[in-house]
């Protein structure tokens, strides 16, 4: 059995299923409830696969009247409410309790309004995070934040989560690039906050909404900062045979005063087992960086010959510009197949956490020694520019015992991190994963504010069950006797 | 007034004026509000650099550091804060030196920010004292960190209306190599408004785009050759105009002043509108009717106005704009823009949670 808790379900929400499943059905479409349990499996968890737990029903509405709509009953009748977008969360951040209804936003995926002249997209938040882009590329412009699971993520969801990308050192996380949200809270009432103004009438709502987690309430339209779109773009990349020297370079890199699209690191590891599955040609190194930048032919050739400087003087074992877009996609080859590739070798678990990134090559050498100590194999491939690592836990979910082993690995590295001066998470939240280490990084006044901002939203706490706060911290709140 | 200095002491009187329900008046280096001295409380104590790591791009400071040490230290490193916080001493014609904490609890951005971004998009954590006199710590030092609720950006531009900041963690970012700016005589807000969507829509990275008296501005920065580069290719699609190029010097002179609004230095009314860049125009008509000047920044989503109009008249002139009474006319607080009802009892609620007294800077937020 795996080892994250979840709070007893509340028979009696369980027991009332059918008047849930009544007043849903007679406020909205006929297929926008779903109550049959062979159906309701579909919604059973996220990409946390570990964890799996059907709802009580899924509510797919395609408005946000409609979404209010179904709030406002399970508000009324009591019911705990899990917010979800594609569930690609990899926290758990979607997972169900039995006693929930699960809402979903993916039905509302109109494009409201593009505005190239005001540099502002306005959406419904089912919209893939790909499909904002698509849109835009005509026009020469583009949505930043790109996270790997694109093409399948909403926006709902990547704001949820505060989502990040490949590129963010440069553009930016999802906080940046958000200026307005249209809302359902807790007691079904609409709100709108921000929009395309340059700032707010009060205080910066929009701030604490983003990256809330569902926690606070149900996004259903949002509007978003587009850019034009670069020139050009291209990448490079360089071996070293010590992850040491490879930390240094990104470092040196980030103190030239240059400032690169992209910085991703993989490690040894990582990159045996993507020359075995898309045979990217990267060399048989300690650690290799893809570094991008980006502008006209020129700008690009004098940011690439001013990084290969930097890179020499700490002799790298390769060094290797791309020319054109063919070498562009073989360089980004191997980095875009790592996760297929390390999925290949067996189950693996996804960490997120961020350090400093002078702390680097001090993380990656404790993170081996840990590797050792808990007998399980790790790979590294990260955003090395903005700290935000990726450890990958290799494990066998076959054998008993593993997950947990496997899981216990990951609560050690992520306090790794919290000690170094870093994070539990970078960009993918702290969902139910990382709920009960909230307290390595936070001391209990810092957590307690949190739990008073919840209340204040959602002062019966049904948005999003079981998340974010430790079980044993959020108990008072949960149960209604805090304070 | 008060200067405690050290954060438990500071933590200490905050919970003092919590049980009694006494307000407190919150300042940095006090360049923005003329407050009661006698409940006055200042952050300029808490002063200094806790570590600056160039490398890592990152600054963490204690609130009542002054802007102008940070500032030097950076560009002692060639690093900058890149949203370049606006000095308010010549339009409020106050004296002190503005602090860290000052420009983050009112997020304070300049020019920059149609390309950078605001001061909240570089802050990556923060230590406050709430109204119970609670230390919180939020956020951290990384670039990346999405763990827990993000109660820095909250307190960003809550004007000391939540709590009371003591540390911030900011992120810095190289200077740019070179700069120059092409100034477009001649034009008015319409034509300007045009010319910058046309400037802001091109990937060539304008950092600044604004306009006053006539003449539009648009700042290009880079690598030398990049701006040489840049100049050309916006030269050419803008080819309707032809503008004057102002060098590196002139430049930062020029920017340093609209960052300041210096042309609107000294006394009458002043108002800081926000619009939808393409409304400035008419926005600006309305508000030149009613007499005074106007001048735009951030491609003409940020409108200041300096003129006799009541604020019943400003308001709706500003129309779906948001317009704060920056500088009254005599010892007035600044007047905020109203919230929509919905909103504002979202803030309500947030102010009864960090503030369960109402003791911070009272009622200075509502409209
Ligand atoms: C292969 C893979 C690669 C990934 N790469 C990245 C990456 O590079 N960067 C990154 O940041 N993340 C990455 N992720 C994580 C994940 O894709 C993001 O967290 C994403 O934003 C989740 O979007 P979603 O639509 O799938 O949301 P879901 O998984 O459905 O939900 C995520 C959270 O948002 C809440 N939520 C959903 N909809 C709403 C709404 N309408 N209102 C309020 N709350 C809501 C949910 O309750 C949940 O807490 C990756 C995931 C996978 C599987």
């Amino acid at each position: 059995m795996s080892t994250i808790q979840m709070p007893v379900p509340d028979a009696g929400i369980i027991a009332q299923k059918p008047q849930i499943v009544a007043a849903l059905q007679a406020v909205l479409p006929a297929d926008a409830v779903i109550s049959d349990p062979a159906e309701t499996r579909a919604y059973e968890c996220d990409a946390l696969t570990a964890y799996r737990c059907p709802p009580l029903a899924v509510v797919l509405p395609r408005t946000t009247e409609e979404v209010a709509a179904a709030m406002r009953i399970c508000h009324d009748m009591g019911v705990p409410v899990v917010p979800r977008g594609a569930g690609t969360s990899l926290a758990g951040g979607a997972l169900p309790t039995a006693d929930s209804v699960v809402i979903a936003t993916l039905r509302l995926r109109e494009v409201l309004e593009i505005d190239t002249s005001n540099r502002f997209v306005r959406v419904q938040t089912g919209v893939t995070n790909l499909s904002v882009s698509g849109e835009l590329a005509p026009l020469g412009f583009f949505y930043a934040p790109d996270p790997s699971s694109q093409l399948a993520c909403t926006i709902a969801g990547n704001i949820a989560m505060n989502s990040g990308g490949a590129h963010c050192l440069k553009y930016g996380v999802t906080t940046n690039n958000l200026l307005g949200v249209r809302m359902v809270l807790a007691s079904g009432e609409i709100v709108e906050i921000g929009g395309p103004l340059p700032g707010a009438a009060g205080l910066d709502l929009l701030g604490l909404i983003c990256g809330s987690e569902g926690q606070l309430g149900i996004v259903t339209e949002a509007t978003l900062r587009i850019l034009p779109r670069p020139e050009g773009a291209r990448p490079m990349l360089i071996g070293f045979d010590s992850a040491e020297v490879a930390g240094e370079c990104v470092a040196r890199i980030i103190r030239s005063g240059l400032l690169p699209v992209a910085i991703e690191y993989m490690d040894d590891v990582c990159l045996r087992a993507v020359e075995g599955f898309a045979r990217a040609g990267y060399p048989d190194c300690a650690a290799v960086l893809i570094v991008e930048v980006e502008g006209s032919e020129a700008e690009i050739a004098e940011q690439t010959e001013r990084i290969r400087a930097i890179a020499a003087a700490l002799h790298p074992v390769e060094f290797r510009s791309s020319r054109n877009d063919d070498e562009s996609l073989a360089i980004w080859k191997g980095r875009k197949s790592a996760f297929g590739a390390m999925g290949r070798l067996g189950d693996y678990l996804c960490l997120d956490g961020t350090v400093p990134v002078s702390k680097l090559p001090f993380t990656l050498r404790r993170i081996g020694e840990l590797s050792r100590e808990h007998g399980l194999e790790v790979a590294n491939v990260f955003h090395a520019g903005d700290g935000n690592m990726h450890p990958l836990i290799l494990f066998d979910a076959n054998k008993p015992g593993d997950l947990e082993r496997a899981e216990a690995f990951g609560r050690d590295i992520l306090r790794l991190c919290v000690e170094v001066g870093g994070c539990l998470t970078g960009e993918h939240g702290v969902g139910i994963e990382k709920r009960d280490l909230m307290s390595a990084q936070y001391g209990p006044d810092d957590m307690a504010i949190q739990m008073e901002v919840k209340s204040a939203l959602d002062p019966r706490w049904l948005l999003n069950p079981a998340k974010v706060f430790p079980l044993d911290a959020s108990q008072p709140w949960r149960e209604g006797t805090a304070r | 007034m008060m200067a405690p200095a050290s954060e438990a002491e500071l933590a200490a009187l905050v919970a003092d004026h919590h049980g009694r329900a006494a307000p407190l008046w919150l300042a940095g280096g006090g360049t923005r509000l003329r407050l009661p001295q006698a409940a006055a409380l200042s952050t300029r104590a808490l002063s200094g650099v806790v570590t600056y790591e160039p490398g890592e791009l990152t600054l963490i400071a204690r609130a009542g550091t002054p802007v102008a040490e940070i500032e030097a230290l950076l560009a002692s490193q060639g690093q900058a804060l890149a949203f370049e916080p606006m000095d308010h001493r010549a339009i409020l014609g106050t004296t002190g030196a503005p602090t860290v904490g000052g420009v983050v609890a009112a997020n304070v951005s300049g020019p920059r920010r149609v390309l950078a971004g605001a001061c909240r998009d570089h802050l990556l954590g923060v230590r406050f004292v709430d109204g119970r006199g609670r230390v919180i710590r939020n956020g951290g030092r990384v670039m990346k960190n999405v763990t827990g609720m993000d109660l820095g950006r909250l307190v960003a531009g809550s004007f000391g209306t939540l709590a009371v900041l003591t540390e911030v963690a900011l992120k810095t970012l190289p200077l740019p190599e070179a700069q120059e700016t092409l100034a477009f005589p001649g034009l008015d807000a319409a034509q300007a408004v045009a010319l910058f969507s046309a400037a802001l829509a091109t990937p060539f990275e304008v950092s600044g785009a604004a306009f006053h008296a006539g003449t539009a501005w648009l700042r290009i920065e880079g690598l030398a050759a990049q701006v040489a580069y840049r100049r050309a290719r916006l030269t050419a699609l803008l080819r309707d105009h032809t503008p004057e190029v102002l060098d590196a010097a002139a430049s930062r002179a020029l920017w340093q002043g609209l960052r300041d609004v210096a042309h609107f230095a000294g006394e009458g009314a002043l108002w800081r509108i926000l619009v939808k860049p393409t409304d400035a125009p008419a926005t600006a008509a309305a508000l030149a009717r009613l007499g005074g000047n106007a001048s735009l920044d951030w491609g003409g989503g940020l409108i200041w106005y300096r003129g006799p109009g009541e604020p019943a008249q400003v308001r709706q002139a500003a129309g779906a704009g948001l317009a704060m009474l920056l500088r009254p006319s005599g010892d007035a607080p600044p007047l905020f823009p109203a919230e929509p009802p919905g909103v504002a009892a979202i803030s309500a609620a947030l102010r009864r949670t960090f503030d369960p007294a109402g003791i911070l800077n009272p009622g200075l937020m509502e409209g």
